[in-house]
């Protein structure tokens, strides 16, 4: 039996659906079969992130109301043979499909999969409810804004009350010039505000926005320091207690290291 | 379900029944008790014609919802007619024997109302607002809204061990922090009102305010 994450936040635009397809990806890299599910619907974007918008034939919809079968709306990833997306309908509105409905697909997801990753769309709502209904465990995804980590809590809040336990954090589009100068939220701040488990921290990175541009997840580009990033939290998903990535130093030092060790 | 105890008493009278429920034990006992006696021990009152009915819960203070399950038993009957409900609505506020405790964070938009005074072990993170008619005591940080006295009592306080909140109200007067005044300590502080304004104080301070806390004054 498999085990359903879903990534939500409350707040739009802090990269929800990159941490669904990085992690995703990562976790694949690693080897395990992983299905990636799209509960935005209305407004899908995981097919376009992973690059593999022009191979949907079913969707989410389809299979909540009959139309196909589950696996007839799988998409087959094109880097991996083992990972997996369920897109969402695109034509549709959150309000077609129930909490129930979600739970079941995801169910029957777990007995065919390691990992289900659940894209949840932003707000608090329907959707919301949607994402959750058959998840195990939580990821809860901010940046060091207040606004954003304000809506982290609300969506926190909400989480303690559902069966869903104990979420983990991600802090994403973390600029640690801005730290530095005082000009951001310390992830030790954060912290203290929300007061659950970090599960890992992410470097803000041009390259996760042309990556995401390409359907290429930024989690395949080993230069990218985002990328590093992603992989540490899929091995500390797996259980792999690896320490907190270090974001104060210079640039370039990364690729020098792996340049040293002949990796770049 | 035991019957011996009298929490529910039913007195006829002239022209219908008065029901006396006990203000001593606990709410849902007496619930329990009000039901069975209805639907079981005393079925021969629901054959009968349309009665009149008075209520009396003696000194209980009882919320709109516990009020209102009261009621659901006796219209469950049919033939009971609700005359009257006499009950007392809220605890008296700040007398500092009905200090209340409870634990947790309190996360955005979640919102913990309470009749009396409160002691809540936590944070109050910001968008989460505590509303209690007595004192507010907070072991933790305060960084949402808290408003005490929300039933007019001027007299009421809130501490709190690290005092950055959003807004504090008092009865009617709203405060907002840091455009009034800033916390300088860092030690426990309190609010309160003085002439009908928010003052800060250092929790120790609180002893000269309010008369009626019980006094340590040593051995």
């Amino acid at each position: 039996m498999g085990e359903a994450i879903v990534v939500t936040s409350g707040k739009g635009g802090v990269g929800k659906t990159t941490t669904t397809a990085n992690i995703g990806t990562a976790l694949a890299l690693q080897g395990k079969k992983v299905c990636l599910v799209d509960t935005d619907i209305g407004l899908r974007n995981l097919d376009v992130v992973m690059g593999l918008e022009n191979r949907i034939i079913y969707d989410l919809v389809d299979v909540a109301e009959g139309r196909c079968r589950l696996g007839q709306a799988l998409v087959k990833d094109k880097r991996f043979d083992e990972l997996y997306m369920l897109p969402a309908a695109q034509t549709k509105d959150k309000t077609s499909v129930t909490p129930e409905q979600v739970r079941d697909i995801v169910l029957e997801l777990k007995k065919e999969y390691e990992y289900i990753l659940i894209d949840c769309p932003a707000g608090i709502e329907h959707g919301f409810r949607n994402a959750i209904a058959g998840a195990d465990k939580a990821i809860v995804v901010t940046t060091p804004e207040h606004a954003a980590v304000r809506d982290a809590d609300r969506v926190i809040g909400l989480l303690e009350q559902s069966e869903v336990q104990s979420p983990k954090l991600v802090v994403n589009r973390i600029r640690p010039g801005l730290i530095k100068s005082g000009d951001m939220l310390e992830v030790e701040d954060i912290l203290q505000v929300l007061n659950i488990d970090l599960l890992g921290i992410v470097p803000d990175d041009e390259l996760v926005i042309k990556a995401a541009n390409l359907g290429e997840p930024t989690v395949m580009n080993p230069d990218s320091g985002a990328a590093i990033a992603y992989r540490n939290i899929a091995r500390r998903i797996l259980g792999d207690a690896v320490p907190l990535m270090q974001l104060d130093r210079k640039p370039g030092t990364f690729k020098k290291l792996k340049k040293f060790f002949g990796l770049g | 379900m035991t019957v011996k105890s009298k929490h529910v008493r039913i007195k006829g009278i002239k022209d219908g029944l008065v029901f006396l429920l006990d203000d001593k034990c606990p709410f849902e006992e007496m619930l329990g008790e009000l039901r069975y006696k209805l639907e079981h021990s005393h079925q021969n009152i629901l054959t009968g014609p349309i009665v009149h009915v008075d209520i009396k819960m003696g000194k209980r203070s009882v919320t709109e919802e516990e009020k209102e399950a009261v009621l659901d038993i006796l219209r469950g009957q049919g033939n009971l007619l609700i005359r009257s409900v006499e009950a007392q609505d809220s605890v008296k506020p700040g007398n500092g024997s009905s200090l209340y405790v409870m634990s947790g964070i309190l996360r955005s938009g979640q919102v913990l109302n309470h009749k009396g005074d409160l002691l809540f072990l936590g944070d109050v993170n910001p968008g989460g607002a505590i509303t209690c008619t007595g004192d507010i005591f907070i072991l933790g940080a305060l960084k949402g809204v808290a408003h005490a006295g929300v039933e007019g009592n001027e007299g009421a306080v809130i501490a709190a061990s690290v005092m950055a909140p959003t807004q504090l109200r008092i009865a009617e007067i709203i405060s907002r922090p840091p455009d009034e005044w800033e916390t300088r300590e860092s030690s426990m502080e309190f609010a309160f009102l003085s002439e009908g304004v928010m003052q800060i104080d250092k929790i120790h301070n609180i002893v000269k305010l309010r008369r009626d806390l019980n006094v340590f004054k040593g051995v």
